[in-house]
């Protein structure tokens, strides 16, 4: 007996176990894909994966579940990751890289106190790099170690390859950033079914492990990163109503302002990049300390003298409130957007190891007027809540406990006259989703128009991110305004944007599946992956061919379980054609060639197409009559 | 049902302006969760490809419908009455010196207790002109009338989003 195929019910959302016996066959363990949920977090990293039904995080060889997101690079091409590269910070800090996650998709300009950080920073175009002992690193690269590392933990543990990965960012993330993330996740040979948010992974968590209901806000502030959303639970439903935050506002920063403030006080400064480290690593544990005390000493050894500064509680949290007040005002905005009152929200769930600082509690409790809660683990809940979105994409049992319905955190548009931005889909648009809006020409005659897609809030396109641009070529000479082009934006669920232009008088058209200039291109990631990488180990090919295979036996069980609950929809040439294309794809499944395994089933994708279309128009009609499916 | 048919057929609900937010809260979810794209994660690109063509035209018919002033914008257009607010900017009498006092207000309130005020007076007005609408759309079934109504409140919602905009500046 082969193949227990899950296969989740598309009507009644109930689980149908489809078992195919074929005899003289092993199990096939590949059946159930390993799915895993990434936290690639600023300061920390996790990953966690769903086992038995229960989302749990991996430890590593000594049981440790958090990987400090900390690599040194040594010579000859050696690294250190985790612990080891964070224990040696301070005596070898220009060849290792902490906060990484702050460097992702920013040019060097973009980022605020760079003076404070102890790196040889390499001004590359469109994203800042990083001199070390090994070479120029991109900050994607050193997110790739991270990332590989935690791949292979979960293949350890599973002794089997990944199928794919759920990684978290943060909600206020823009594209360029999100896409940095991806190339990492290229180059660490990971394949991502999404990127979610991390105030989203945790409400997933949160939400089904305490089966609330209602809304709920989620403030997480995080090492280098702050985001506060607002979902509405509801028997495993997830709607996020609004998200907001900082991309560049977290615990690093309350340490280099209690660093600052230090230095001043005793009339020292930091030169060497050692000092620069020690200072903030020393505030860093001071910090931790006043958690749990009213005074701490902030101490280390600098070149010019020792750093030797008392702080009371209050101190610090005179220094940090202009950086709290930041969240606070932020909470505001994203409530404004939501058109809901603070009464309203029924939680506070505190994410994000930042919200550990008492006084973080207290604010953010005063303004909600609510003890906020933390009766959950801030650092694992992201890599949870992830984990259990990244099996309901996998396709495994279970999947349709939950659905996640996401929005879109900043807006998109396109430049018009003037350098102005016209929005075309606002920020919070629940995604999939679909816009148009009509342009037209300004001047007499012109045949051609250029479309800068942008992404952002303010109205001037400087102030926006540019994501890309394309021109519509071949509209036939009009006088200025006659022509009519209508402009349409398509965001996928996994908040991919396409956007395409058409003049409707003549049917010229044009697209973008928009990749922003600051990712990587594709021949960057090929050297990147060449250039001796951890996971060049991988047999790429025998890799594929696996993977052609599982997909292929899906994808005949799903075909089949269609067939057996609406085959009646097909007339009998239909079904002998669907059919054919089904035995043409068993035919191959145990063929060498995945190439040709991938062809088949992508026919037979085609092939029922229109069977799709029809299914879904009978599941919707059934939804709505709100009958049971023996009624139809 | 099919993917022309109108928002209030998808919705299964009465063409008719007023709604009950609830109820098509609970139906957007029930509908989601019928056909977005996650939960054909395990079958082909085909089912995925109608799945994501489903979920965008659900998620179009629930921002026009949760939304009154897109609803009764839809309702005027469905009953042959176009807003076209580009080439047509016919209001009530009265409501452009209301237009001029707004704007006066905004551009002196130099403080967030002065700017709240006039979010709430805003507000006020916004509310009365949603009644107005609907005794427009479902009793009187005016809608060209309905369409000049809609107008105002296309102004005021852009007010209110000029008044977001100053209360945003000042928490900063």
């Amino acid at each position: 007996m082969t193949s227990i195929g899950v296969w989740t019910h598309w009507n009644n959302k109930r689980m149908v176990l489809l078992q195919i016996s074929e005899p003289g066959g092993a199990p096939d363990p590949h059946q159930r894909r390993i799915a895993v949920g990434i936290d690639l977090g600023t300061t920390h990293s996790l990953v966690a994966a769903v086992r038995h039904g229960v989302a749990e995080c991996l430890p590593d060889d000594a049981g440790r579940v958090i990987l400090p997101s900390a690599v040194r690079y040594l010579v000859g091409g050696r690294r250190e990751i985790g612990r080891s590269a964070l224990a040696e910070a301070a005596n070898d800090p220009t060849n290792t890289i902490l906060s990484v996650k702050r460097l992702m998709g920013r040019g060097l300009a973009d980022i605020e106190g760079r003076d404070r950080l102890p790196y040889a920073f390499v001004d590359a175009p469109g994203m800042v790099q990083i001199e070390t002992v090994d070479g120029v690193k991109s900050p994607v690269e050193v997110s790739a170690e991270i990332l590989a590392k935690l791949r292979q933990r979960a293949e350890d543990t599973f002794d089997d390859d990944v199928f794919g990965a759920v990684i978290t960012v943060p909600a206020y993330f823009d594209e360029a950033q999100r896409q940095a993330t991806k190339d990492a996740a290229r180059l660490a040979n990971l394949n991502v079914l999404r990127l979610i948010s991390e105030p989203t992974a945790a409400a997933i968590a949160y939400g089904l492990e305490n089966g609330a209901e209602g809304l709920y806000a989620i403030y997480d502030l995080g090492g280098g990163t702050f985001d506060i959303s607002l979902l509405r639970l509801s028997s495993g439903v997830f709607e996020v109503v609004a998200t907001g935050g900082d991309s560049a506002l977290g615990g690093d920063d309350f340490d280099a302002a209690l660093a600052a403030w230090a230095l001043d006080v005793a009339g020292l400064s930091v030169e060497t990049p050692q000092d620069k480290r020690a200072v903030l690593v020393a505030a860093r544990a001071t910090k931790e300390k006043l958690t749990g005390h009213d005074h701490a000493e902030l101490a280390c050894p600098l070149a010019h003298g020792e750093l030797a500064v008392r702080v009371s509680r209050e101190r610090f949290e005179s220094i940090v409130r202009p950086l709290v007040d930041r969240t606070i005002a932020a909470i505001g905005r994203v409530l404004r957007d939501a058109k809901a009152a603070k009464t309203e929200v029924k939680g506070v769930v505190m994410v994000g190891g930042s919200t550990r600082v008492p006084m973080v509690q207290a604010a953010v409790g005063g303004y909600f007027g609510q003890t906020p809660l933390t009766n959950l683990n801030p650092d694992e809940v992201v890599a949870l809540g992830a984990a259990i979105q990244a099996n309901a994409l996998a396709g495994n049992a279970g999947a349709d406990e939950m659905l996640l319905l996401d929005v879109i955190p900043l807006s998109l548009g396109l430049e018009t006259m003037g350098g102005l931005v016209e929005r075309i889909i606002p920020r919070n648009s629940t995604i999939p989703t679909a816009r148009a809006q009509d342009f037209t020409t300004f001047a007499d005659g012109q045949t051609a128009m250029s479309i800068h897609v942008l992404q952002g809030e303010r109205e001037l396109v400087t102030d926006c991110r540019s994501l890309g641009n394309f021109e519509l070529r071949g509209i036939p000479p009009m006088v200025a305004g006659a022509a009519r082009i209508r402009v349409s934006f398509e965001v996928d669920a996994d908040g991919l944007l396409s956007v395409s232009a058409k003049e409707q008088a003549s049917n010229v058209e044009a697209s973008i599946t928009v990749k922003p200039s600051y990712g990587l291109s594709d021949d960057e990631i090929a050297r990147m992956l060449t250039e001796s990488f951890s996971s060049a180990e991988q047999d790429m090919v025998e890799r594929s061919l696996r993977e052609s295979r599982v997909d292929a036996e899906r994808m005949v069980l799903a075909t089949r379980s269609a067939l057996d609950a609406d085959g009646d929809l097909l007339d009998p040439d239909e079904r002998a054609s669907i059919d054919a294309l089904m035995a043409r794809v068993e035919a191959l499944r145990e063929s060498t060639d995945h190439h040709a395994i991938d062809d088949a089933v992508e026919a037979l994708g085609k092939g029922t197409e229109g069977f799709a279309a029809e299914r879904m128009n009978r599941g919707i009609r059934r939804a709505l009559s709100g009958r049971r499916v023996e009624d139809v | 049902m099919r993917l022309d048919s109108d928002d209030f057929e998808l919705f299964a609900t009465e063409r008719r302006f007023a709604q009950s937010r609830p109820a098509l809260d609970a139906r957007w979810k029930t509908l989601q969760g019928e056909v977005h794209p996650d939960r054909f994660a395990s079958e082909g690109p085909a089912a995925k490809r109608v799945a994501l063509q489903w979920a965008m035209r659900v998620n179009e018919a629930y921002e026009r419908l949760k939304d009154p002033l897109k609803r009764a914008a839809y309702l005027c257009e469905l009953h042959g009455a176009p807003i076209s607010a580009e080439d047509n900017t016919a209001m009530p009498p009265g409501f452009l010196v209301q237009q001029l006092e707004w704007r006066e207000a905004l551009d002196e309130a130099n403080s967030k207790a002065k700017l709240e005020a006039l979010a709430d007076e805003v507000a006020g007005h916004r509310q009365a002109a949603l009644h107005r609408l609907e005794t427009l759309l479902d009793i009187d079934r005016d809608f060209p009338r309905a369409a000049q109504e809609v107008r105002v409140l296309m102004f005021i919602e852009r007010f209110v989003h000029d008044v977001d905009r100053r209360l945003d500046a000042l928490e900063q």
